[in-house]
This record gives structure tokens, C-alpha cells and sequence, in this order.
């Protein structure tokens, strides 16, 4: 459930990259400030560790499909919240690297959706106190079984709004909702089964491992915690509520600020510069109505535009159709050209 | 040259599990002397090497390297002196490119950026490796990284050099590049292995270790031809001493090493 | 995908990266940032733009060309990623039934136009984030977001994470094999199978981690991993910033498609 570049607008992308930054930076000071140097090898090789075992995949028993690990879960019970966060966030930027899996703006709300919700809403406010100190093996189970749901649920709900805000899709909410939400309830409800095994596993073989992790946490962040969760949920409302405002009535970020910018109902006659580029703007928006969110009942803003419909200048289409062939065309000959220099140059 | 020596003095170590792994070692290299560590597997050949450079901290006794005494706070000054390579080149390189792992120890000591390069220049051209300097680890052989291992810590100008099977897995050509190289030293070398052969081209003096304790030490050409001693520490001799014809095909098997 | 064919996936364009091209050459930093703007560029076009999305075919088409990545490879590459965005805006054709004409007597259904600006600008973003990896060492992308301004610790626990995904893959690699030939059919590639691989490699991560420690403490490693200052940024690199981001504006604000093909048709007729 990788968010994509393609169904994102650059207002959704880019508020997500920085609420990203903003808490990569957040947990990089904390784990500073008490870090035990061991762990810097060790969050590394267990971020290879991560991306290597996504690549096994298994069969989900019953179904015959095959599943994979997330990782989120199991590396904050293994290493804490904040060294597990950096470590999923360099897991997804090296999946966003060597996979292209999303894109490079994507990755922002990859790294919020799969970072910030298992690490820091669902460990602590699931997990721990489901599973007490750990000491109980048989809490063990449902307390990850929860949490990795809730993790996911919470992961795929924010790729649903994420992609609704954003306003490329013509899905309706509600449906891109019943389709995200149950799919993701197997995933997670199987990350909640592998977690649980592997964290049996260490509990045997390694004990010291998870004991380490257990008993900082309180001292260090017991208090803080809490407010960083305040400070994320308040943070999530804030943004959530104003994206959802910029995006219904700002149907596309960069247009919005151009004509802010350019002052739309500014001196009339003022033909060059940023305001002819503007006008010349408005003139395709003209072209290509009801761009932009589009409300999932269907009683859309876009019924004011509706009437553009019929007086599109179908030679202006052409124009455009003949025009992006030849731009194709002519991108593709330029490399084919390089190509074919380069390859008589060096033979 | 004082500094050059290591002295262990009746050193014992105990894991936390209770395993006694050393008990009451003592020995004496001094400068310029390399040497070399046999024993089975499990006879205590790691911990020892982990003491040299303060890794691990003895549970009673002393170690001395030069005239500085290993203790906790003396520890950063023993690793300059001391230079390890473990066995595992993947677990010694640990940095994204070639360069910036030789350059790691340097930087570390607090060296200006210009000395650092020269250092790394100078580390790579003696393992012969400098046209390597921007690969990333993962892309050399296994020959490469074990070179570069080396370098990593030859940068840092130890003067004693530690090394924990320097050739272990690596095919023959590159075993032999690697003892080559060895033999260029002038260091105080310390070389834990299995591979009698490399000791004994390597090593002028030789100790066996059994159940942590030092059981012979000598000169390795007289240690490493008693076959009774060494067949009581899992160890065979080495094969240019079992003077089998070198292309006998009907040569019986030997005994598993390890 | 199969693990192997992933694994050799990353390998190569690993492989790619290491190249000595005149993008290559390029600072680390100059091409994150111009891959940046390009991204943003074209997902800022409206939901039913795609004629104007063609000449940003032109950047990945150099890149590739220039800094001499087998396009093939790469293409094969956006085919076979995440089928998540197709997916999603496959519903676009169902849901948005409005038509739009594109020539003369000629109109389509606006989902299908938007389901295809979303390809588009799929493709686009995808193959310029393969190629930005396939043009640049991963280290160097490394060195430029510290630059940037990323954290040290979130830095150097990628570049960790860099050195050791090859070694580990290939521990992985080898116990999947074994976990198949020995699993005739599905029973051996089960959850429980699974747990018990991924535990294992987990266990031998730390162990392998406590040796790499061990290492560094040995080099003198004293909680700060050092880097050192090896690029700076040359006039090349400006030059290809500012020529790419004006292509980009230029490219956003004008329909560079209808204006040729505006020119064209004025010629013919």
C-alpha cells in the first residue's frame, strides 16, 4: 500500500514530506540524546534486515496469496519508537530509491503512514499496555496482533484521505474506504502473527534483547511520549482539516497560488510577465474544467464548470494532440540520437 | 621501542554466562615480533584477541601495551596503538565506499581532512588497492576485502597489528597475495588462525592455547612440527611439513580441521 | 517478484550508479534537487491534463540517454512496480462518466482521461526516481540529503543500512533457497516456515551488529560516524539545476504541445 507520486498533488505531497522530516528530525534528537552508540550498527543492519525479509514472501494460510512483513511493529517492540521510526524511514527511502516503489514525493506519506503509525500511536497506546512488561508470554499474541492491525487500519485510512485530498482519483470515498480497510485488516492481522513468533523466538534465544528495550522506555519516555502523541494528533487534525479546505476549494495547489499570486482580478491590460503567463493559464484551465477535487457524492463544485463542456474548441484539442505526439516523438529521437552517437563514438 | 610491547599478565576472563574462557595467561611480544596463535575451536583465540586492543577488560590480571596499563579509561589511547582486523571483512567494512572505511580510523584519531587523504592514499597502496578507493564494499572480491580490511587498520599507523584469520576463505592466489602482504610489515603482528601454513610462513614464534591457557610457545617451525602436541589441540601439521608428495593422489584423507 | 529477480534488480542498477558519465559527474545534490522539481512539476497539472505531461518525457529520455542507463531496463522496471496507483485510478473510467472531445468529432470519457494522466504522470515520476538512483551512487544521494539539511543519525543509519542490505539479501537469498528446494509445493513456504527464517536472520543481525561494533570501537569510534567533505558544487552543476528548472517552468506554464502543434498545422494548412 505504497502511496504513489501519480495519484498525489503537490499540496498533499509536500505537507506529508514535511510532517516526515519534522519527526525524522524529532526522533534523531531523542535517540541523541540517550542513545547507546551500540545501536547505531544495529538500527542499520536491522533496517537491511527489514528490507531483506519483505523480500521473502509466504503463503497467508487459507487464502493461497502471499503475504510480507511491514516491519514497523516488530522493530519498535525490538528497538524502541524512535530508533525504529528512522530505521522504517530509511527502509522506505531505499525502497523509494532502488524499487521506485511510490516515488520520491510519496515518500513523505509512506514514511508517515507506515512509520508514524506503528511506532508511535499503536506501540505505545496498543501494544504496551496490552502486553504489560512482556513478561506474560500469552500477551503477547493478541497485544501484536492488535496493534499491527491498528497500525495498518490507521496506515490505510491515511492513504485513502491522503488520495482523496489530493483529487486525482474519481473514486468515491466510501468505496475506496470498504476496499482499503478489510484488505488491510489480513495483512495486518497476519504482521501481528509473524511479530508475535519472532518476538517468542528472541524471548528464548536472546532475552537481554527485549529486556534492554522494556526497561528504558519508562524512565526515558514515559512523559514525553504522551505529549508527542498529543503534539502528532493535534498536528494530524490541523493538517488534515486545512488540507481538506485547501483541497475543496483549491482544486490544485500551484494554480491557487499563481492566481494569488498574479492577483486574478488584479489591473486589467497587464499582459506580460508572471500575469500573461497566469492568463495564459486561466485560458487552459478554461480547456480543462472540473480539475480538481471532485466530492465523492457527485453534487460536485464541478457542476458550476459543467457548461465548459460542450464549448471546448475541439481545434485547440488537435492542436494539442498533433503537438504532444511531435513533443513525444521528438524526446524519444533525441535519446535514441545520444544513443547511437555515443555508440559510433566508442566503438 | 618499549611502546611496541604487549605483555599479558596472568589474565583470566569470565563471560557473564560463567564461562571461564581464559584462565591465567601470560606472555611477553616485544618489538617486532610476529606471532602466532593456534589452538581448537572454542580454546579461547577470540577472547585473547579481544583483549588486545580492550574490547573485552580482563576479569583479573594485566595486560600492557607499551608502558600504558588496559583499563577503561585507557582504552581509546590502547586502541591507537593496537590495530585489529577481525575475521569477517564484511563485519570490518563497514562503510558505504572503500575510501570512507580507511578513512574512518584517521578521522576518528581527529586528523585534518588532508592528512586523512594522504593516510588512506598511503593505506591503500601498501595493501595495493588504491584504484579501488571509491567501490563500495559489497562490490569487491573476497581477496579485495580482506586487502582493505587490512588497510583500514594499517591507516591508522598501529604498532602492533592484530589479525583474526586473515585468510580464511579466501581462495589460494589471494591467501598467498595476503601473506605477501603480511610479510611487508615491520609491525609487531599477532595472528590468530587455523591455517598453519600461513603461521608458519608468517609467524617466527608460535603459542598454543587449550582451554584457555597458553600450552606451548615457541618458535613455530619447532611447534608446528610436533605432531603429538598439535594432534592434542585439533590441529594437523601444517601440509608443507607432512611431506606427502605434493601431487600424490592416493594421499588418505585428512582429518577435518577444525 | 521473486526474491532473485529482485535481488539482481537492485544489484544492477546499483551496478548502473557506479558509472563515470558526465551525469554521473554531476553533485549528488544538484540532480536530487532538479528530480525533486521535476516531480513536483508534473504532478502539479490538473487531473485531467495530459497532453502537457509529454514534454517531460524529455528529462528521463537525457538522463537515460546521457548518462548511458539501458532505457529498456528502466522501463521494465515502472512496468513491474507497485501496482497500487494503476489500480486506483482504473476505478477513474468507472466513476467520472463526463466526455471530453480531443479532435474534431472525436470525444472520450473524461475518467479515461484522467486514468491516463495518472499513467502518465506515473511513469514520469517513477522512471526519473530509478533514474535519479541509477545516475547517482547511493552514498552520494546520502551525502546530498546531509547537505540539505537530514539529520546526521537518520543519515548514517542509511548509509548502514546501504552497506549491509547486499550482504544480508545474500545470507536471505541462501536460506529461501534452501527453505524451496526443501518445500516440495507449498507446505515449507508457510507463516511458520517464515517466523522461524525471519527470526533467525534477526538474531544473526545482532550478532552481526555487535561484531560490526566492535569493529568501530576498534577504529576509534566514539558515538559520532565522521564524514568528510569530498564534493563541491561546480559550475556544471548550476548550470543543469538552472537549465532544468527553467525547462520544467517553461514546460508547466506554457502548452508547449499545443503551441507546436498550433505552428505545425499553421504550416500545412
Amino acid at each position: 500500500m505504497h502511496m504513489a507520486d501519480a495519484l498525489l498533488s503537490p499540496a498533499v505531497g509536500t505537507a506529508f514530506w514535511a510532517g516526515a522530516i519534522g519527526t525524522i528530525g524529532f526522533a534523531s534528537r531523542k535517540l541523541k540524546a540517550r542513545l547507546d552508540d551500540r545501536k547505531i550498527p544495529l538500527m542499520g543492519v536491522a533496517g537491511a534486515f527489514i528490507f531483506a525479509s519483505q523480500m521473502i514472501n509466504f503463503t497467508i494460510p487459507g487464502t493461497g496469496s502471499s503475504g510480507h512483513l511491514g516491519g514497523g511493529l516488530i522493530l519498535t517492540i525490538l528497538l524502541g519508537p524512535h530508533a525504529a521510526f528512522l530505521v522504517m524511514a530509511s527502509v522506505l527511502t531505499v525502497q523509494a530509491l532502488f524499487f521506485a516503489d511510490g516515488g520520491l514525493l510519496a515518500l513523505g506519506c509512506n514514511i508517515w503512514n507506515l512509520g508514524v503509525y506503528p511506532c508511535f500511536v499503536a506501540w505505545p497506546l496498543i501494544y504496551k499496555p496490552l502486553a504489560g512488561d512482556g513478561r506474560d508470554r500469552r500477551r503477547i499474541l493478541p497485544a501484536s496482533v492488535a496493534s499491527a492491525v491498528a497500525g495498518l487500519q490507521m496506515g490505510a485510512f491515511s492513504v485513502v484521505l491522503q488520495t482523496l485530498l489530493s483529487g486525482k482519483i474519481a473514486l468515491p470515498f466510501g468505496t475506496f474506504l470498504l476496499v482499503m480497510q478489510p484488505i488491510h485488516l489480513a495483512i495486518g492481522a497476519v504482521e501481528g502473527f509473524v511479530t508475535a513468533g519472532v518476538i517468542h523466538y528472541v524471548r528464548a534465544v536472546r532475552p537481554e534483547m527485549l529486556d534492554s528495550v522494556a526497561s528504558t522506555r519508562p524512565l526515558a519516555a514515559g512523559i514525553s511520549l504522551r505529549n508527542v502523541l498529543a503534539g502528532f494528533i493535534a498536528l494530524a487534525v490541523v493538517t488534515g482539516g486545512a488540507l481538506t479546505w485547501f483541497a475543496s476549494t483549491h482544486p490544485d495547489g500551484l494554480e491557487w497560488s499563481i492566481e494569488r499570486i498574479s492577483g486574478k482580478g488584479g489591473l486589467p491590460g497587464q499582459e506580460h510577465g508572471i500575469a500573461a503567463a497566469a492568463k495564459r493559464l486561466q485560458e487552459k484551465i478554461a480547456f480543462l474544467p472540473d480539475y480538481g477535487f471532485k466530492p465523492p457524492e457527485g453534487k460536485s463544485r464541478g457542476t458550476e464548470e459543467a457548461p465548459a463542456w460542450p464549448n471546448i474548441d475541439a481545434g485547440t484539442s488537435a492542436s494539442g494532440l498533433i503537438g504532444g505526439l511531435l513533443v513525444l516523438a521528438m524526446a524519444l529521437g533525441i535519446g535514441w540520437a545520444i544513443r547511437a552517437f555515443r555508440g559510433k563514438r566508442s566503438t | 621501542m618499549s611502546h611496541h610491547l604487549l605483555e599479558f599478565n596472568d589474565v583470566r576472563f569470565r563471560y557473564p554466562d560463567g564461562t571461564e574462557a581464559l584462565r591465567g595467561v601470560s606472555f611477553r611480544i616485544t618489538h617486532g615480533e610476529s606471532v602466532g596463535i593456534v589452538g581448537a575451536n572454542g580454546a579461547g583465540k577470540s577472547t585473547l584477541l579481544l583483549h588486545m586492543n580492550g574490547y573485552l577488560l580482563p576479569t583479573a590480571g594485566f595486560v600492557t601495551v607499551g608502558e600504558v596499563p588496559l583499563r577503561k579509561e585507557t582504552r581509546p589511547e590502547i586502541r591507537r596503538k593496537v590495530g585489529v582486523v577481525f575475521q569477517n571483512p564484511d563485519d570490518q567494512l563497514f562503510m558505504p565506499t572503500v575510501f570512507d572505511d580507511v578513512a574512518f580510523g584517521p578521522l576518528n584519531l581527529g586528523m585534518p581532512p588532508d592528512r586523512v587523504r594522504e593516510r588512506v592514499r598511503e593505506a591503500l597502496y601498501r595493501v595495493n588497492a588504491l584504484t579501488l578507493a571509491d567501490k563500495p564494499p559489497h562490490r569487491l572480491s573476497g581477496g579485495q576485502k580482506s586487502a582493505v580490511a587490512i588497510a583500514t587498520v594499517i591507516a591508522m599507523e598501529p604498532d602492533i597489528l592484530v589479525m583474526d584469520e586473515p585468510a580464511a576463505s579466501l581462495d589460494p592466489k589471494s591467501r598467498r597475495a595476503v601473506i605477501g602482504l603480511l610479510n611487508t610489515f615491520a609491525h609487531s603482528k599477532i595472528v590468530a588462525s587455523h591455517d598453519l601454513d600461513l603461521i608458519l610462513d608468517v609467524c617466527a614464534r608460535c603459542l598454543v592455547i587449550r582451554d584457555g591457557a597458553i600450552v606451548a610457545d615457541g618458535p613455530s617451525a619447532r611447534i608446528l612440527s610436533d605432531a603429538t602436541l598439535l594432534a592434542e589441540n585439533n590441529l594437523e601439521l601444517p601440509l608443507t611439513l607432512q611431506g606427502r608428495p605434493a601431487m600424490g593422489g592416493n594421499a588418505p584423507m585428512s582429518a577435518p580441521r577444525s | 517478484m521473486t526474491f532473485e529477480a529482485s535481488f539482481s534488480g537492485i544489484g544492477r542498477l546499483d551496478r548502473l550508479s557506479y558509472r563515470d558519465t558526465a551525469v554521473h559527474r554531476l553533485d549528488p545534490r544538484a540532480k536530487v534537487v532538479a528530480t525533486m522539481l521535476y516531480v513536483v512539476a508534473v504532478i502539479s497539472f490538473p487531473k485531467y491534463e495530459v497532453l502537457s505531461l509529454l514534454p517531460f518525457f524529455l528529462f528521463p529520455v537525457l538522463m537515460a540517454a546521457l548518462g548511458d542507463i539501458p532505457a529498456g531496463f528502466i522501463a521494465r522496471k515502472v512496468v513491474a512496480v507497485s501496482p497500487f496507483a494503476v489500480f486506483v485510478g482504473m476505478f477513474n473510467p468507472l466513476f467520472d462518466p463526463g466526455t471530453v472531445a480531443i479532435a474534431p468529432g472525436v470525444s472520450v470519457s473524461a475518467g479515461w482521461v484522467s486514468f491516463a494522466s495518472i499513467l502518465v504522470k506515473f511513469a514520469l515520476t517513477i522512471s526519473a526516481a530509478l533514474l535519479l538512483i541509477a545516475t547517482t551512487s547511493f552514498p552520494g544521494i546520502c551525502r546530498a540529503f546531509r547537505r540539505l539539511g537530514m539529520p546526521a543519525l537518520f543519515v548514517s543509519q542509511l548509509l548502514f543500512l546501504y552497506r549491509y542490505l547486499f550482504v544480508l539479501m545474500e545470507e536471505t537469498m541462501r536460506v529461501v533457497r534452501a527453505r524451496d528446494l526443501r518445500s516440495f509445493g507449498r507446505r515449507g513456504t508457510g507463516v511458520r516456515v517464515f517466523v522461524r527464517i525471519v527470526a533467525t536472520l534477526f538474531l544473526r543481525t545482532v550478532e552481526r551488529a555487535e561484531r560490526i561494533y566492535g569493529a568501530m570501537l576498534a577504529r576509534g569510534f566514539r558515538g559520532e560516524v565522521p564524514s568528510m567533505r569530498r564534493e563541491a558544487l561546480g559550475p556544471s552543476d548550476a548550470v543543469f539545476v538552472l537549465a532544468a528548472a527553467s525547462f520544467f517552468a517553461l514546460c508547466r506554464l506554457v502548452p508547449v504541445p499545443e503551441t507546436i502543434g498550433r505552428l505545425v498545422r499553421g504550416f500545412t494548412g
